[in-house]
């Protein structure tokens, strides 16, 4: 697939970032404001697949080699990984815990589990669309 | 976390490490890796024994889902014991013994794997107390058991003996699931300890049978018992070593140890007494009859294992009589049934593990277990001939070894049997004596032909397709010990009597004050006692018998082939494939409006007419809020999309026209103040979009389809309808309050989950488990889209290797 699109190109090198951005944003954010990891990782593979479109799927996957299937199973296993943490300190399956800690220079900051819950699911959820998206595109 | 749970999880955690690793390390170390495993599970569970024996109890609790009562505790008792140390010190022994014996071309990675799997899975079945997992464990000892028995895959014999004991093994572990819920139902906990304690209460259950039916079910299944026993003949395309640990020495033994822990539950029901007595006695007898005619080693030792374990369940129903008599002097003959089912499976794990590996050692070195073609092969294999000789003559219950003592015990519990007057035993008990010593010649001919046939008489070398020889010195080492074993038992039974078994007494027999008096002290000599003569009657009924075998074989052509339950069981699978596949195609037709047509109804069935039923279909538009402007502009462009797309004529057009309807709903999302689902909205509206476009050139032109009019009719009445219901339900929810409300998470989502987006504190807190399983499900849908891809790209493979 070879576009050659200058407006688009030049275009998307700035507006992904911004999505990508966003999308980072929008997952961190996702305990106290709209957001999460779902939604997030939503954001993040729409930026992903906007680069795909934009370029050819080569060119991207020379940039940037990353398996998706590995991303999804790695996602999977983070959220079931940290079910099982839980079990670990001998709490029921999926407990999970915050607290407010101080950090240097950002100040007072709230950090939960569930973050890490979310990351699992942002990921299967990067992982899966972009690797659905790509092998129904690359299907010659 | 103490260290009996990681006994449990160990294997499970190696199983893993597994196919990670098993590129980095040899071949042949991953089975040695697995054996030190299993070896050092042993040596600790060896380390409880002293404790135990002492009558302690060592339990851990972990709570799993305490909102539904699944707990997984751990429960480290004399039985429990038992069973472990049979599990992981065979379990040692076959892994050494499978390092000689696997070449090393096969896929041994998968092997090993699958033997952790089910090593973990079994201990978790003996040490569980909690009945749901116990069942998922029990299940997942049918799983491995599938996998390594179609290890060899390439088989058709293989494919087809593991889809049959799947399919008898899991057919039972489903009714004990319903027994076991049944049990809840009537106790009230899902734990074993907590059951038995409160068994006064449930007995009186009208529940009470039929659950006791069920769970045996899922015993007799497991156990092989008769009629369910043809799965473990067919079992034996699994590699020798497999046939050796699961189908000689623990799998099977899952329903034994399934009866001898609920005895305390169900042991004083006549009915309970009558079937596994009656089963478990008639199993003995038709397995070693049916054993004698077999010309294959290995199916011999399978209708052998099946007998036996026929013998051993009797014993523990026989041992049931003492829960009904309650303790006294005279119940303690009945308790020693219950201790000889105990002390037998563990002399029967150590001479029939000895005989598998030894038909594992003729395979291996000759290339066939047929009969017809061995003979002779003592003086060229007399290790090999020592290992048959001695196991077989346990089997059989000869002295010095081990088979002989829990024999002995057996005859003695089923000629005391009709002196207790309960169960109408007095007329009946007198033939369970008589069963047993004709299912005991034919045991005893069976081992004559193990020996005989295969190490006497002369050598067939013109049907031999390798010189036979002895086997290589590894593959000795693991049948040596089991043999040495089945002599020390011998000549120290009460060791193992006292240190072993009394503790596996105390956990059957919970209710009784003094388990010291319970267990019997083993002599080896008892003086000429009954049980004495019938052993001798039956080495000389065997004897001859065995020498005139070829007269009385003919009786074996009156059982026709036809009328098998071998041929039931395959013209059952045969009419359920036909049948469902006549089913199948009946609604599974291919076209997508048909399947909406499906989904719409159940929703109008379940959730329409659950409003009707409730009556609480309501008309009660808002009415104090006038419409903005541009809310009508939105509803106007929605209602213009979706008719829209009705009429469309072009592919293009339907999707944009989505395309358009969605966006315009996520703007509802914005006006009504829901960002969260608006930015979902906006965003997978994009992405399917852009799915769209990809796949658009592959799809061909909309065809104008011709239906009839009926059809049309009915689906224009369906959409109606359910248009009209989800508009109901969206005004009838408004004011319903018979349902939960969700009200509770606003309150709840700040102070318990810390967040205050509780859309998010819902799916990452409170429905996590949901949320986990969501993310499992779109794993496996993109997985599933991958691979149909991939498949179709690579010129539709029609096989998947």
């Amino acid at each position: 697939m070879r576009i050659n699109d200058v407006i688009l190109r030049t275009v998307v090198k700035v507006v992904v970032f911004i999505i990508l951005t966003l999308g980072v944003s929008l997952f961190f954010s996702g305990h106290h404001a709209p957001g999460g990891g779902f939604i997030g990782g939503l954001v993040l593979a729409s930026g992903i697949i906007l680069l795909y479109i934009t370029y050819d799927i080569e060119t991207v996957q020379r940039k940037m080699p990353v398996d998706f299937k590995k991303v999804a199973a790695l996602g999977v296993l983070i959220a079931v990984g940290t079910g099982l943490l839980s079990i670990y300190f001998n709490f029921p399956f999926l407990s999970h815990t915050d607290g407010y800690y101080q950090f240097p220079f950002i100040g007072e900051k709230h950090l939960t589990t569930v973050t890490l819950f979310e990351a699992g699911v942002a990921l299967t959820v990067i992982g899966t669309i972009v690797t659905m998206i790509l092998s129904i595109s690359e299907d010659e | 976390m103490t260290v009996d749970v990681f006994i449990v999880l160990i294997p499970f955690i190696f199983a893993m490490l597994i196919p990670i690793f098993h590129r980095y390390i040899q071949k042949r170390h991953i089975g040695w890796f697995v054996t030190a495993v299993s070896l050092v599970l042993f040596i600790l569970l060896t380390t409880y024994i002293p404790r135990i024996s002492n009558g302690e109890v060592i339990t851990f609790t972990h709570e799993w889902i305490p909102s539904l009562g699944i707990n997984f505790t751990t429960y480290l008792d004399g039985l429990s014991l038992v069973f472990s140390l049979l599990i992981t010190g065979i379990g040692s022994l076959v892994g050494l013994y499978s390092i000689f014996y696997l070449s090393k071309s096969e896929q041994l990675y998968h092997f090993y794997c699958y033997l952790l799997l089910f090593m973990g899975a079994m201990l978790g079945v003996v040490l569980s107390d909690n009945l749901l997992v116990l069942y998922g464990f029990w299940e997942l000892t049918s799983v491995s058991s599938f996998l390594l028995i179609a290890f060899w895959h390439h088989r058709k014999a293989s494919r087809a003996g593991a889809r049959k004991s799947m399919l008898i093994t899991v057919a039972g572990g489903i009714s004990m699931l319903a027994g076991f819920l049944m049990l809840y139902e009537m106790a009230g906990t899902l734990s074993i300890r907590e059951i038995i304690e409160k068994v006064d209460l449930i007995q009186d259950s009208a529940l009470f049978v039929p659950t006791l039916v069920l769970i045996l079910l899922g015993a007799f299944t497991k156990s092989a018992q008769f009629p369910f026993y043809i799965w473990l003949p067919d079992a034996m395309e699994a590699p020798t070593p497999v046939s050796a640990y699961l189908h000689s020495a623990t799998m099977v033994k899952a329903g034994i140890y399934l009866v001898a822990r609920f005895t305390p539950i169900f042991g004083s029901e006549a009915i309970w007494f009558w079937l596994v007595t009656g089963v478990g006695l008639f199993t003995l007898f038709w397995g070693s009859f049916n054993a004698v005619k077999q010309v294959d080693l290995k199916a011999l030792l399978a209708f052998s294992t099946v007998s036996q374990l026929g013998l051993i369940m009797s014993l523990l129903g026989m041992g049931s009589v003492a829960i009904y008599l309650g303790y006294s002097a005279e119940t303690m003959i009945y308790t020693q049934a219950a201790f000889a089912a105990i002390f037998h499976l563990i002399n029967h794990s150590t001479f029939k593990g000895a005989l598998f590996m030894m038909v594992g050692i003729i395979d291996h070195e000759l290339g066939t277990r047929d009969i017809r073609r061995l003979g002779g092969l003592m003086s060229f294999m007399p290790l090999t001939f020592t290992i048959a000789l001695i196991g077989s003559l346990s089997m059989a219950g000869l002295p010095p070894f081990n088979g002989f003592l829990s024999k002995e015990m057996f005859f003695a519990a089923t000629l005391h049997i009709h002196d207790a007057s309960v169960f109408s035993l007095d007329y009946i008990g007198i033939l369970i004596p008589i069963i047993a010593w004709v299912a005991s010649v034919f045991t005893f001919i069976y081992c004559l032909i193990i020996v005989g046939k295969t190490f006497f008489g002369d050598v067939k070398s013109h049907l031999l397709d390798k010189h036979p020889h002895e086997a290589p010195i590894g593959m000795l080492i693991s049948p040596y010990i089991l043999i040495v074993l089945v002599v020390g038992i011998f000549f120290f039974p009460n060791l193992l009597g006292q240190y072993i078994l009394r503790p596996a007494m105390a956990s059957i027999y919970p209710s009784f004050s003094s388990i010291e008096e319970l267990t019997p002290t083993i002599h080896a000599w008892h003086g000429f006692s009954p049980e004495l003569w019938m052993t001798i009657f039956v080495i000389i009924a065997g004897i001859l018998l065995y020498r005139l075998l070829k007269y009385w074989k003919q009786i074996y052509r009156v059982f026709p082939q036809k009328f098998s339950l071998n041929t039931l069981f395959n013209n059952g699978i045969t009419l359920s494939e036909s049948l469902s596949h006549r089913f199948t195609i009946r609604y599974m037709t291919g076209n997508l409006t048909d399947y909406f047509v499906y989904i719409f109804l159940v929703f109008l069935i379940i959730v329409g007419g659950y409003f009707l039923y409730a009556d609480v279909f309501s008309w009660s538009p808002i009415q104090h809020e006038m419409l903005e402007v541009f809310e009508i502009v939105l509803i106007l462009i929605a209602i213009v999309s979706a008719v829209g797309i009705l009429f469309a004529k072009s592919r293009i057009t339907i999707v944009f026209l989505s395309s358009v309807l969605g966006y315009s709903v996520a703007f509802f999302f914005i006006v009504f103040r829901a960002p969260d689902l608006a930015l979902t909205q906006l965003v997978v509206e994009s992405v399917s979009t852009v799915l769209f476009l990809i796949c658009f050139r592959h799809l061909p032109e909309i065809k104008k389809e011709l239906e009839p009019k009926s059809k049309k009719i009915r689906n224009l009445f369906i959409s109606l309808t359910m248009g009209a219901t989800v508009t109901f339900v969206g005004f009838a929810v408004l004011y319903y309050e018979k349902f939960m409300t969700i009200s509770n998470y606003f309150n709840d989502s700040y102070e318990l989950a810390g967040g205050k987006n509780i859309v998010n504190t819902i799916l990452g807190d409170f429905r996590a488990f949901d949320t986990m399983l969501e993310v499992v499900v779109l794993f496996i849908a993109g997985l599933g889209v991958y691979t149909l891809i991939k498949l179709k790209a690579k010129g539709g493979g029609t096989d998947a290797n």
